[in-house]
């Protein structure tokens, strides 16, 4: 699996702002920090040292006591003023960052599951509305308003290179709005722990030039590929038979499963098992046949199959590209 | 010979005094023990003890995290790991040594006889006990927590964590918080009531002033996390639907009630820390601190200014942007009071004379350390970072600097400091020089790569990480300091111990310190003053004596303590105090009884409260030479 | 006027400076009394820490409360809200208690047995009839704790402030049978007065839980 997955590499304006912030965060930080440790080193190296148990000195006079109070409350004042700076670019920065411009933005409805995301993709007509997983593919240039909710508990979706990360909230539903400006592949995953497979729910945003996201949303839009092969009928009479269609569904066929990732277009994505395994038949099998080796916990069952059957299945999946 | 002491006070006198006060013998001293000092080793020891077990858990996840997909530790255990070290971390460490160090100190700084509320104070320790082992029960039976320290709902409701798992730790949220209420109530009290005649507020010590402050804000703090808990205890046990989405309620409501309680919490643990370094500094810096009233005013300003941040932990939950904007603002205001604080400490270093004693080192630790922790707060303050960083290795980064650098360094400066005064002998300084260094180069080798870890994508509680992401390096170094680290303070530890066994005698002040403790014997008389102090300034034992010196007219043969009044500190009342007695004891039996056993069953709340009623009412009961003829003889009206 | 000029207060902290006696370089403290009453008492300062306590608890469940409620639809979700009369029964009873418990308090700082004697068995009474009428409300709240978020908060709020008033009646029983015992001691007075503390207390604590109980849903 590979992608941009770093605060401070960024693939859009989001990101881009934050970097910003983080950069003058960073400079004064560093330097109010080295400041302490010069004063700290001056104060350590300008006072004798004694043995242990020297008579003490007296308090100050008032005239010293003054100027030390002047010096340590003029200390404050700066501080304070870099703070209330430092505040200002922070509520800047926010209210750049909710100023995106939502004109002809995609709308994605995005649902956490333990532990995989699913993916609905809104702006089609409803006959045409189509249903992903765990890759999340959008158009260069143009701003994206994600609709984020969860049906079981709290998760929160990351993609450190696009921008900031929002929690999903059972019970609350909210939005999200990022815009991808560079083409490429952008990894992210879920940040509140949400149980035994918090590590592994990845989430792939796929930045595509707006005629190659064009091509793809087209594609997903079609019913799964009718099989054209004797192995991949066979391979569908397994996926009908077996418990599969219980949780999966796969347009244009009658499995309409709702619980588990829609498996119409699984062989385009890059990934299964939210990035557990890369996509590939020896992947597939090894996932139908021994989920919990993978992601211990998880909720996918094992299949028993024989040999032959497995196969079919894994050449018919396979081939809904 | 007369009944009451005297001035100059005579062997006799001093020999009466400590049969009059010293803990009963054998086991009857292990359960009907009530001398501060007593309860304060013993809690100082037991916080220590699951310091340690808190640290071993977090080399074991280490251990599975240094390298990719290492699968040393599965997701179950690891998960109950996490929760287990930030639990006891956070509950059973952190805030009880801060308490347990107060509980032995502060009567002796503020000159008393005793803490207030002897029999109290006992049971909220054996509460504080029971709880921890309840919850190490639980993990060793394979039912530990997993939901993390903070266990949010829904993973952490009846649907999502089902077992006792959740319960277990959400009952000791319940144990703990007891014990740390009524150690408030102790400590506020004793600060309040007990000081030596003439020693006004403005002449306290700023460790006194930093634990009552600390203790008022635990009362206002520790009922959200009780109510929060009990109300998570009820989802999960009968039905109730508070976090319940389904029924109308709200998982956001626990995060609301848990951070108004968390974030103060992370300052019950950083103010004695300030109260440490304000010891320990002047001492070691031969003059008294720069600043005292700016100091004071500085501590009350941070813990009014804590219960103002708490939904920083919740920038990237759904909340009105200009409320976010208001708490971005105070998470940042709330640095000027400590920089203050830093600012007096260094202009003290400045214009003093330094003494490098061990105590010193682990202390000058925090301007390093605890500043940095603070650069990454002011980070995870700006919403629009936060929202990159938060829930990352990042924060790991930033909590570990803060907490150790600000409470935890200090604490081992503090240790080194006061053991010579709890036992009598000094640490040696070769091996504390040892540690403090393993214990610094360990510290940053282990969190500072966790910085560059989430700012590069690592998300925080993964029992373990993809190949080819370039986490790989970090996680190794950061596995190899935490075990240097572990080592530092694994040779601070047997310091204690040898020095413990035959360590170089101390005296009564080994370092030329100015508070009240270091004026009486090293270990303190069960009595601490054989004749209690009178206080004319502040940093007393830098000053020549002035008359009156001392109070004479207690009684010898009963525990008589002076109680004083709040403000000035003048004389008002002879109070007499309770007798070792089991019933603390017994009754932190029976609430345990009746906290554990409500785990598996809501009847154990009705039947449980009956042992629970018989224990309290027989402590409260009067015994019988309370109204033998000297106690009656002792009564004065007002 | 200054609120801080308190006549009382002051003849007492003389009094009590008056019986302190320089003894050379020693301050002779023999003479002062055994317990004090109010602030003077270290019992106060307890009462006071856990009424703290407690009125934090109430403060945030009530804004819980709140918070919840404001967000929802309608306030109850479902079903009617509790029924008036015996929330106001109890509310009649509490204020009424107060009269006697303040007299209780007076002669406890005055030292008069007898009276305390007499007003600790009124106060058990009183104690043991509000119990029984806080059953009764319980049976007639309208909602069970697991029917919904409200039920939930209605009976928590409730089961709070019964633990509290249950364990303040507890205490008051046991410390009425201490001062009819021959443990009975000067300082037990302080007690007392501490108990009428107290109870105010669980009045005034309890005047905006009815309101919150019984009266929001009427008016949200």
């Amino acid at each position: 699996m590979n992608g941009l997955h770093d605060v401070l590499l960024s693939g859009g304006v989001q990101a881009d702002r934050v970097i910003d912030l983080w950069r003058l965060l960073l400079w004064v930080c560093s330097g109010v920090f080295g400041l302490v440790l010069v004063g700290l080193a001056w104060a350590l190296w300008r006072a004798p040292s004694v043995r242990n148990g020297s008579r003490p000195l007296h308090p100050d006079g008032p005239a010293r006591a003054r100027l030390l109070h002047w010096r340590i409350a003029l200390a404050t004042l700066v501080s304070t003023l870099l703070l209330v700076g430092l505040t200002a670019a922070s509520i800047a920065t926010g209210r750049a960052l909710a100023g995106l411009s939502l004109d002809g933005a995609l709308h994605v409805e995005v649902t956490a599951h333990q532990w995989w995301w699913e993916l609905r993709y809104e702006d089609d007509p409803p006959g045409a509305l189509f249903s992903t997983a765990n890759e999340l593919h959008v158009p260069v240039g143009r701003p994206v308003l994600l609709r984020l909710r969860s049906d079981d508990v709290i998760h929160s979706l990351w993609v450190p290179s696009l921008g900031g990360k929002r929690d999903l909230v059972p019970g609350h539903e909210v939005t999200f709005t990022f815009r991808a400006d560079r083409p490429g592949v952008y990894l992210g995953r879920c940040a509140e722990f949400c149980g035994l497979q918090h590590a592994a729910m990845s989430l792939q945003v796929v930045a595509h030039a707006p005629a190659e996201f064009d091509a793809w949303i087209a594609r997903q839009r079609e019913p799964a590929r009718a099989p054209t092969t004797a192995q991949r009928e066979r391979g569908r009479t397994v996926f009908s038979g077996a418990s599969c269609a219980m949780c999966h569904s796969i347009t244009g066929t009658d499995a309409g499963g709702r619980r588990a990732p829609d498996l119409t277009h699984v062989a385009s994505r890059r990934t299964i098992a939210a990035g557990a395994l890369p996509m590939g038949e020896e992947s597939l099998a090894h996932w139908i046949t021994d989920p919990q080796s993978v992601k211990p916990g998880t909720n996918m069952p094992p299949t028993v199959l024989t040999a032959e059957d497995l196969q079919a299945l894994v050449a018919y999946l396979g081939s809904l590209q | 010979m007369t009944d009451r002491h005297t001035l100059p006070v005579t062997a006799d006198q001093e020999h009466l005094l400590e049969q009059t006060w010293r803990d009963p013998p054998g086991w009857r001293g292990w359960i009907g023990a009530i001398n501060h000092k007593t309860i304060g080793r013993r809690f100082i020891v037991t916080a220590f003890g699951f310091f340690i077990a808190g640290g071993l858990l977090a080399l074991l996840m280490r251990a599975q995290l240094a390298g990719p997909q290492r699968g040393l530790v599965g997701p179950d255990l690891y998960n109950q790991l996490f929760t287990m070290h930030g639990t006891t971390m956070m509950f059973l460490f952190a805030v009880p040594v801060m308490q347990a160090f107060a509980v032995y100190f502060v009567p002796l700084m503020i000159g008393a006889r005793s803490i207030a509320f002897p029999r109290l104070n006992t049971y909220a320790y054996w509460v504080y006990l029971f709880g921890g082992w309840m919850l190490f029960a639980a993990f060793f039976l394979n039912s530990g927590p997993d939901a993390g320290w903070f266990a949010y709902p829904p993973l952490a409701g009846p649907e999502f964590g089902p077992g006792k798992r959740v319960d277990f730790w959400a009952q000791l949220i319940t144990f703990t918080e007891l014990s740390a209420l009524v150690e408030a109530v102790v400590i506020i009290t004793t600060i309040f009531k007990l000081r030596a005649p003439g020693m006004t507020l403005s002449r306290m010590p700023l460790f006194v002033w930093g634990m009552l402050i600390t203790a008022f804000m635990v009362l206002f703090a520790m009922p959200s996390v009780m109510l929060a808990s009990t109300a998570l205890l009820l989802d999960r046990l009968v039905g109730t639907d508070f976090y319940n989405p389904n029924e109308g309620g709200d998982p956001l409501l626990w995060q609301h009630l848990f951070w108004f309680f968390g974030h103060p919490e992370v300052y019950l643990i950083f103010l004695p820390g300030l109260g440490f370094l304000s010891t320990i500094l002047p001492t070691f810096a031969r003059r008294p601190i720069v600043g005292y009233t700016a100091m004071v005013l500085a501590l009350i300003a941070t813990a009014f200014m804590a219960f103002g941040l708490w939904v920083h932990h919740m920038f990237a939950t759904p909340f009105p942007e200009l409320g976010k904007a208001f708490f971005n603002a105070m998470s940042l205001l709330i640095a000027i009071p400590t920089a203050v604080q830093i600012f007096c400490w260094i202009a003290t270093l400045a214009t003093g004379r330094i003494v490098w004693k061990t105590p010193l080192l682990f202390v000058l630790a925090f301007f390093f350390i605890l500043v940095l922790g603070g650069m990454s707060g002011l980070m995870l303050g700006s919403v629009p970072l936060d929202l990159q960083v938060h829930d990352t290795y990042f924060v790991v980064a930033h909590l570990h600097y803060v907490l150790i650098g600000g409470a935890v360094f200090p604490l081992f400066g503090a240790l080194h400091y006061w053991f010579p005064k709890i036992t009598g002998r000094l640490m040696s300084e070769r091996l504390g020089h040892l540690s403090f260094w393993l214990m610094f180069v360990g510290f940053n080798a282990t969190f500072f790569p966790m910085h560059w870890l989430g700012l590069h994508g690592m998300t925080r509680r993964v029992y373990t990480y993809p190949a080819g992401l370039g986490w790989e390096g970090p996680n190794l170094l950061a596995t190899g300091g935490a075990f240097v680290l572990a080592l530092g303070t694994a040779v601070a530890f047997a310091n204690a111990w040898w020095a413990w066994r035959r360590g170089v005698p101390a005296g009564d002040d080994p370092w030329g310190a100015p508070t009240l403790e270091w004026a009486t014997a090293s270990p303190p008389p069960a009595v601490n003053f054989p004749a209690p102090p009178v206080v004319h300034r502040r940093d007393p034992l830098w000053h020549a004596p002035e008359e009156p010196t001392h109070v004479a007219g207690l009684a010898l043969r009963q525990r008589e303590v002076l109680v004083t009044t709040v403000r000035d500190a003048e004389p008002d009342h002879r109070y007499r105090f309770p007798v070792p007695t089991p019933w603390p004891f017994l009754g932190a039996v029976a609430t345990t009884v009746l906290f554990v056993g409500s785990v598996f069953t809501p009847w154990a709340v009705v039947w449980g409260a009956a042992p629970v009623a018989i224990g309290l009412t027989a402590w409260f009961w009067p015994k019988k030479d309370d109204r033998d003829a000297q106690a009656i003889a002792l009564e004065r009206a007002p | 006027m200054n609120p801080f000029h308190n006549p009382a207060a002051i003849r007492q902290r003389e009094a009590a400076q008056a019986r302190v006696r320089r003894a050379g370089i020693a301050l002779d403290v023999s003479e002062l009394p055994s317990f004090g009453f109010g602030h003077r008492s270290l019992m106060w300062w307890g009462t006071q820490g856990l009424m703290a306590v407690e009125g934090t608890v109430f403060a945030l469940l009530i804004g819980a409360y709140a918070y919840i409620a404001l967000q929802a639809d309608r306030w109850p979700p479902t079903g009617p809200a509790p029924d008036l009369a015996w929330g106001a029964v109890h509310t009649l009873v509490a204020l009424l208690s107060l009269w006697p418990n303040h007299r209780i308090k007076q002669r406890a700082e005055q030292l008069d047995l007898a009276s305390v004697r007499r007003g600790m068995v009124v106060h058990s009474l009183v104690g043991a009839v509000l119990l029984a009428i806080r059953w009764a409300e319980f049976r007639h709240l309208n909602v069970g704790w697991d029917d919904d978020v409200y039920g939930s908060l209605v009976w928590l709020l409730l089961g709070l402030h019964t633990t509290h008033l249950a364990t303040d009646v507890y205490d008051t029983w046991v410390l009425t049978a201490l001062i009819w015992s021959r443990k009975m001691a000067l300082r037990r007075f302080a007690d007392v007065s501490e108990n009428a503390l107290y109870w105010y207390f669980v009045v005034w604590s309890w005047l905006p839980i009815w309101a919150v109980v019984y009266g929001v849903p009427r008016w949200l």
